[in-house]
C-alpha cells in the first residue's frame, strides 16, 4: 500500500505517531508499557528513516529527562506512557513546567491505582494530569475521542507546547489507543505548525526568562550561541536562582497565567444538539462517543438532550459550562473514574443547575444505554 | 586572548554558596583548566548537573548550563547529546546524586557508551542536606543518619563504570590537583562515556561528625586513604582495606553511541533509497 495515501485504517496509537511526525517531532524517548507501547514501536521504525532520534531509555524518569534535554537542544520532543509510568515522569514534568521547555507527554490511560488494569480503559488520570507534579504549575491536557482526532490533537499538543513553552499532556485511553478507524492523513501543507519563538535581541542582551506580552519568553536552543542557565530552582529573568519574594511571585503567577489567560486559544470543545437542550451530557475521550449516541436515543424518547464534548480538559473551560448551566435543568457527567471531572463541572456550574455524576471503574467502556438510563432516572421518566 | 580560567565564570553569580574549605572549588578550577586546554568554544560546551552542592557548579560557569533534578543529569545530557551530537556535553554530579538516586542512569549511560563526560565529586556524604550517609560513605564512618556508624558497604564507582561499558575511567583526589586536571582533559577528549571520580573533602558535613574538623585535617585524611593504583595493587589484602586506589582504570576505544545511531540511520535511509 502506498505509504503516502491520505486515507488509512489506523490504531489510535499509530495515529498519534503519524500526527507527531507531521507536527515535526524528531525526538522520542520512552519505556515499554501497556497500552502505550505501539507509540514507541512506531517511533522506533519511523524516526531513524527521517533522521530523527528514537531512544528506549532505562526507565520512565530517564525518558522524560531525555525528552526535555533534546527539546532544549532544539528538537520537537515527545514521550508516551500509561499511569504507572506517568507517575514516574511527574518529577521531570514539573521541571519542564518551571524551565518552560516544550514537550508532549502521551498518557494512554489504563485502570489504576498502581499496576491496576493494564489492558482496560480508564479516565482515572485526569486529575493527575492537572496536579500530578508538585507545586503550582501550568498544564494543558487534551483528550481526543476518536482516532482521527488523535492525529489532529497530537499536532495541536505539539503546537501548544511550542507556543506556550510548557509540557502538554495528550490523554488517550486504552479504547482510543487500540481501536482502529479510518483516518484522513493531511499533508504537511494542510496543517498549521507552530515553532517556539526565537530571541530577537543580541546575545549580550538576552534575558532567557523575560517574557513578551503573551507571557511567554522567547527560547534559545542550546548551542545556538545564546548561553544561559536552565534550573529547576525558582529563577529570575536572567535564569539565575532567586529567593527574592517579588521575583518568586512573578514567576509562579506568570507560569500559570500564560496558560490561564490564553484559554480562548487553548480551549477546544464541541457542542452537539445543545440549542434547545434541557439535559446536557458533558463527556470527553472515548465516553464522548457513547454520549453522542445517547443524545439521539434520549431525543427519540422525547428528552431534549445535548452533548458538550470537552477536548481540552486543562485549562478547564468554565465559561461554556457556566453558560450552559443557565439553560439546562440537568447536567450529567459520565466518566470512567469516580467523578473527577464532574466535581470540576459542579464548580463551574456554581449551583445554577443540577449536576449528576455517572461513574464506571470496572474496566468497561460506558455504553450509550447506561447514560440514557441515568438521564431517565434523573428526569423522573 | 584571556588565558585565565576566570573567563569562564559568570561573575555576577558570585559569591558562591560553598562552605569555607570545600573541595568543589578546587575541582571546578581543574575542570575549567581542562576545558580551556581542549580549545573548545563556550558556545559548544553544555554542562549539566543534578542536585546537591556539586550541582551548583553549573550556575557559575558561562556555558550552556542546566541544573536538573536529583540524580537525572545523565538522561538530560543524553537527550541533549542525541539531539545535537556536535555539542560537548559534560555532567557534574555528587556521590549521592550519581550513585544513589542516579545509579541506574549512571550504569546505563556507561552501557550505551555515549560521548558524555561524567565528573563525580565524591565527598562521601550528602553535604547540602546536612550530612546524611551516602552510598560512598566508608563503612564505619558517621553521618547524621548513621549516628552509630555506617554499616553499608560503599560503591566502587570506577569499577562500576568500567564493568558497565564506559570507555575511560579514572579516579583522583582533590589533593592531587594536576593529576585530576590531566584525567579530566583525557576524559573530555575521549570519544565515548568517560568518568572521572574525584575524592573530595567536606569539612562541614563529613568532617565535623567524623573528627576531621578542619579542611587541612580532611585533606590529610584523604591523602592518607588514597593510594596510587600501581602501589595499591602490590599491597597485601589486609592493607588494602580502607584504602582507595587512584589513577586510570580504563582507557579503551569502543564504538560510541551517537555514531552507532547515525550509522543505523544512514543504513536505513540507504536501504529505502535502494528499494
Amino acid at each position: 500500500m502506498d505509504k503516502n495515501r491520505s486515507v488509512r485504517i489506523l490504531q489510535g496509537n499509530e495515529a498519534c505517531v503519524e500526527g507527531a511526525l507531521l507536527a515535526g517531532v524528531r525526538f522520542f524517548a520512552g519505556y515499554p508499557i501497556t497500552p502505550a507501547s505501539e507509540i514507541a514501536e512506531g517511533m522506533a521504525v519511523r524516526l531513524p528513516e527521517l533522521g530523527g532520534v528514537f531512544m528506549q531509555m532505562e526507565d520512565e524518569i530517564a525518558s522524560m529527562a531525555a525528552v526535555i534535554g533534546a527539546s532544549l537542544a532544539g528538537s520537537k520532543s515527545m514521550t508516551a506512557s500509561s499511569g504507572p509510568g506517568i507517575c514516574l515522569k511527574q518529577e521531570n514534568i514539573g521541571f519542564a513546567a518551571i524551565t518552560e521547555v516544550p514537550c508532549v507527554v502521551v498518557n494512554a490511560q489504563r485502570g489504576g491505582p498502581s499496576t491496576g488494569l493494564p489492558t482496560k480503559p480508564s479516565q482515572g488520570d485526569v486529575m493527575q494530569a492537572r496536579w500530578g507534579t508538585h507545586g503550582d504549575h501550568p498544564m494543558i491536557a487534551l483528550a481526543p475521542s476518536d482516532v482521527n482526532e488523535v492525529l489532529h490533537m497530537t499536532i495541536k499538543a505539539i503546537n501548544f507546547s511550542e507556543k506556550y513553552r510548557t509540557p502538554v499532556m495528550l490523554l488517550l485511553d486504552e479504547v482510543i489507543s487500540h481501536m482502529r478507524e479510518k483516518v484522513n492523513i493531511p499533508t504537511r501543507e494542510e496543517i498549521e505548525l507552530i515553532d517556539r519563538k526565537k530571541p530577537a535581541v543580541e546575545k549580550d542582551n538576552f534575558l532567557p526568562y523575560k517574557a513578551d506580552e503573551d507571557l511567554v519568553p522567547p527560547m534559545a536552543n542550546f548551542g545556538s550561541g545564546y548561553r544561559y542557565h536552565v534550573t529547576g530552582l525558582i529563577h529570575n529573568e536572567k535564569g539565575y536562582p532567586t529567593s527574592n519574594n517579588k521575583e518568586i511571585d512573578q514567576l509562579i503567577r506568570r507560569l500559570t497565567n500564560k496558560v490561564e489567560l490564553n484559554k480562548k486559544d487553548i480551549i477546544i470543545e464541541e457542542e452537539f444538539l445543545l440549542d434547545d437542550a434541557k439535559v446536557a451530557i458533558i463527556a470527553y475521550g472515548s465516553v464522548a462517543r457513547a454520549a453522542q449516541r445517547t443524545i439521539k436515543l434520549a431525543r427519540e424518547k422525547g428528552i431534549k438532550t445535548g452533548l458538550l464534548k470537552l477536548i481540552t480538559l486543562w485549562p478547564f473551560g468554565d465559561e461554556t459550562i457556566n453558560r450552559l448551566a443557565g439553560q439546562v435543568d440537568l447536567i450529567i457527567v459520565p466518566e470512567m473514574n469516580l467523578g473527577q471531572m464532574s466535581r470540576e463541572v459542579e464548580r463551574a456550574v456554581g449551583g445554577k443547575c443540577r449536576v449528576v455524576s455517572y461513574s464506571r471503574v470496572d474496566g468497561e467502556l460506558i455504553n450509550p444505554l447506561e447514560i440514557l438510563t441515568r438521564i431517565m432516572e434523573e428526569s423522573k421518566l | 586572548m584571556n588565558n585565565s580560567i576566570t573567563q569562564y565564570f559568570r561573575k555576577e553569580m558570585f559569591p558562591h554558596i560553598w562552605c569555607p574549605g570545600c573541595g568543589i572549588g578546587i575541582i571546578l578550577g581543574s575542570m575549567l583548566r581542562a576545558i580551556q586546554s581542549t580549545g573548545w568554544e563556550k558556545d559548544e560546551v553544555v554542562m549539566v548537573s543534578g542536585i546537591g552542592c556539586s550541582s551548583r557548579i553549573t550556575g557559575y560557569v558561562d556555558f550552556n548550563t542546566m541544573n536538573t533534578t536529583h540524580g537525572r543529569a545523565l538522561p538530560f545530557a543524553t537527550g541533549i547529546k542525541m539531539a545535537n551530537p556536535a555539542l560537548k556535553v559534560i555532567t557534574v554530579m555528587g556521590d549521592g546524586d550519581c550513585a544513589a538516586i542516579g545509579g541506574n542512569h549512571f550504569i546505563h549511560s556507561a552501557r550505551r557508551n555515549i560521548d558524555i563526560t561524567a565528573i563525580i565529586i565524591n565527598n562521601m556524604i550528602y553535604g547540602m542536606t546536612g550530612g546524611q550517609y551516602s552510598p560512598l560513605t566508608p563503612t564505619g564512618k558517621l553521618g547524621s543518619t548513621a549516628p552509630y556508624g555506617n554499616i553499608d558497604q560503599s560503591f566502587d564507582i570506577a569499577a562500576l563504570a568500567a564493568s558497565a561499558g564506559a570507555s575511560y575511567v579514572a579516579r583522583g583526589n582533590v589533593f592531587d590537583v594536576n593529576q585530576i586536571t590531566h584525567f579530566i582533559k583525557k576524559a573530555l577528549l575521549k570519544k565515548g562515556f568517560s568518568v572521572v571520580e574525584i575524592i573530595a573533602d567536606c569539612p562541614i558535613s563529613f568532617g565535623r561528625i567524623n573528627q576531621l574538623r578542619t579542611p587541612v585535617q580532611m585533606l590529610e585524611w584523604i591523602k592518607s586513604i588514597t593510594v596510587a593504583k600501581r602501589v595499591w595493587e602490590g599491597l597485601p589484602e589486609e592493607e588494602k582495606a580502607g584504602k582507595i586506589p587512584t589513577g586510570e582504570f580504563l582507557d579503551i576505544d569502543i564504538p560510541e553511541y551517537t555514531e552507532k545511531y547515525q550509522e543505523t540511520c544512514n543504513r536505513i535511509q540507504q536501504g529505502r533509497r535502494e528499494k
